[in-house]
């Protein structure tokens, strides 16, 4: 018996390490963006960065005005005033004012920012917002490390700055040296110092993480509550066991 | 005259019960199948796991009653009808978690339970039956899962769906007709959306539920084997109960009782703290609408189908054809069928095995979670050679097992069951 659960823990172990393995991979190693969906603030701040710089192109199409007022704790007076900017009603979901033919503009329609947290993950928004850089060779003559070509103009740039690139040699696989990409660097400052930067973008990846699965800190405090219930269940459930089975010998 | 009081006779039941049993057997249902069915009293932790797929089965039929009030089975609106259930539903989120977290949960318990089988000898005479009627139910569930995770319409599923369904076209001869007639389409489309929905939550749900209930019955036909693989119907008392057998109620249903919570913690310990489960049971490419025209990045079905994936591109084509690889990945599937006769062991449980047994179960077992991260990765590096090795693997534990189960040693096996939790 204890072999079999120790064969088992370790096939568990096993399969455990593996998918460790394949979710890093995943990751790409991005910083962590340090992002908390429960800081209410931070997700107060995150929207309203994100309506007044992202909603005119990046639609938030499956997340309601009054649902976000609501779980971000913002009065549906302020909402109306500092919030929505179009003509839409509380209860309308966040649609961008983009023609259809933004495409003949960026190379694409910008796309909708609903599920974004969900497909990349908020550290993959927060390090894509803070990676820009200038490339003369693109039409918005700035380029991105996160997301080389990328189609978005650096919209934030009056706030960051610029950044230029930094190469290092490295010998390919010829032994000949190439210049490598290796980071960015700021070339000029913006409106904000960095470490407010870093804020403003952190409260967008923090905001969009909550877009993307508005339950989600709510979920998670009542699962708290489930888990604990499940628990003292399980013990009377266990005592209920030990009780009848103190007659089979 | 008066009648003969119901209490002269202690198997007569009498007011609403007597009356319902004087047209139904429910009485004799509830005694038959439950108060006197006799189990085995040894039963240890790996015999959770039938209870917990029968708790898991009926936890997707009900959330899938109530997805499928909110679903809507059509290419334009599946994917935005799920978030619709996620956001505006009222506990919708809870219920499609309940829901997707249990398809993975299900393919969990439904393995530890086959590997249960191997450990004791579940499928030996004459519990044949019940091993095939678990077989036809593992792979109605694998062909209920794809379909359940086609329905989101998200990317994956769209390209997970192509791939899956492109496999019959190696077939020769009736290959490019038999997926058109699959799909419905040319390509995966609003009519294969809608049918895979017909059979995703009428089809296949019914006849899940018939083959539990074919498989219970056969089970309470020649009762439930146990940890040291002996039949406690040979050695009765003076009531003709089994000596190590106990009531499955009450006896069992507490101790199930037990189980089902403590599976229910690490249930919700998922749903509420890790739903995607790191991409494993919901994968990020999945949030993207399905879209024809983009590929993911890479395409690998969901967990539970990725040991027979990895054996699918372990395969390399020959004579221009890829069909070796669907029939191997087939066969994998097929030759479980056959378990029974390939086991020639003189006993039941891996207790009283020789080490010939015990190596080839754990080689198996091994091979098949390292087939199963094969599956996972980019066909790239160390991985295409470690499934070749590990599919080459998997079949020579089935094919080899009428001769290393019959040459094995064996210990003596003991009249009585051995101890008990």
């Amino acid at each position: 018996m204890r072999k079999y659960c120790v064969l088992m823990a370790a096939a568990l172990v096993f399969a455990g390490s593996a998918t460790g393995v394949a979710s890093a991979e995943e990751g790409e190693s991005l910083p962590n963006s340090g992002a908390d969906i429960r800081d209410v603030q931070s997700l107060q701040r995150g929207a309203r960065n994100y309506m007044n710089y992202c909603s005119g192109c990046h639609s938030l199409k499956y997340l309601r005005y009054n649902r976000m007022a609501k779980d971000l704790q913002i009065p549906e007076s302020e909402l109306a005033t500092n919030l929505m900017f179009t003509t839409d009603k509380p209860f309308d979901p966040v649609i961008s004012s983009m023609p259809p033919d933004a495409e003949t503009w960026f190379g694409k329609q910008p796309p909708d920012l609903t599920l974004i947290a969900r497909m990349r993950g908020v550290d993959y928004i927060y390090a894509y917002l803070k990676d820009y850089y200038v490339d003369k060779t693109r039409p918005w003559g700035v380029n991105n490390l996160v997301l080389p070509g990328t189609g978005m103009p650096a919209v934030l740039s009056e706030l960051q700055g610029l950044q230029k690139p930094v190469f290092k040699n490295e010998p390919d696989e010829h032994g000949s040296a190439t210049m490598v990409l290796a980071g960015v660097e700021p070339m000029s400052a913006g409106a904000l110092k960095p470490e407010e930067y870093d804020q403003f973008v952190r409260d967008i990846a923090n905001f969009l993480d909550y877009a993307g699965e508005p339950i989600k800190a709510k979920r998670q405090s009542m699962g708290v509550y489930v888990i604990l219930f499940l628990l003292v269940f399980f013990a009377f459930a266990f005592l209920l066991k030990k009780e009848y089975w103190k007659d089979v010998h | 005259m008066a009648a003969v009081p119901d209490s002269a006779d202690p198997s007569k039941s009498s007011g609403l019960l007597g009356w319902i049993d004087a047209r139904f057997p429910l009485s004799k249902l509830w005694r038959e199948q439950v108060a006197e069915y006799y189990a085995p009293k040894n039963f240890n932790f790996w015999y959770y796991f039938g209870v917990l797929a029968t708790v898991i089965l009926v936890m997707q039929l009900i959330t899938g009653i109530f997805l499928a009030m909110n679903y809507k089975p059509s290419s334009a609106e599946a994917f935005a009808s799920v978030e619709y259930i996620m956001r505006d539903v009222d506990w919708g989120w809870l219920i499609r978690y309940m829901h997707s977290t249990g398809a993975s949960a299900f393919f969990i318990v439904i393995y530890l339970h086959m590997f249960r089988a191997l450990l004791y000898g579940s499928h030996r005479n004459p519990r044949e039956l019940l091993w095939i009627f678990g077989c036809v139910i593992y792979v109605l569930l694998m062909a209920e899962a794809f379909m359940g995770y086609v329905l989101p319409w998200g990317n994956m599923s769209f390209w997970g769906a192509q791939v899956i369904t492109s496999l019959f076209g190696s077939l020769p001869v009736i290959g490019a007709s038999l997926v058109e007639w699959v799909r419905g389409d040319y390509v995966i489309a609003d009519p294969t959306l809608n049918r895979f929905f017909a059979l995703h939550v009428a089809a296949l749900p019914l006849a899940l539920v018939f083959l539990v209930i074919a498989h219970l019955m056969a089970l309470h036909e020649v009762g439930s084997n146990n940890p040291d693989g002996i039949e406690i119907k040979k050695l009765k008392d003076s009531n003709g109960h089994p000596l190590d057998g106990i009531p499955f109620h009450p006896y069992y249903s507490v101790k199930d009782t037990m189980g089902i919570a403590a599976f229910l913690v690490v249930f919700s310990a998922v749903i509420f703290f890790a739903p995607t489960f790191f991409g494993l049971f919901l994968e990020s490419a999945n949030f993207e609408p399905a879209n024809p025209l983009q590929t993911p990045p890479h395409i690998a079905p969901v967990w539970y189908f990725t040991p027979f994936y990895a054996m699918l591109r372990a395969v390399p084509s020959f004579a221009g054809t890829q069909v070796w690889g669907v029939l191997v990945m087939g066969s994998a599937i097929v030759v479980l069928f056959f378990l029974p006769w390939l086991d020639r062991s003189p006993v039941k449980s891996i207790r009283y095995r020789g080490p010939l047994y015990k190596v080839a179960l754990a080689i198996f077992s091994v091979s098949f979670i390292i087939l199963g991260v094969c599956g996972m990765k980019p066909p790239a590096g160390i991985f295409p050679l470690l499934a070749k090795i590990c599919t080459t693997l998997y079949f020579a534990f089935f094919l080899l097992m009428p001769w290393y189960s019959r040459i094995d040693s064996v210990k003596p096996v003991p009249q009585r069951v051995t101890g008990h939790a």
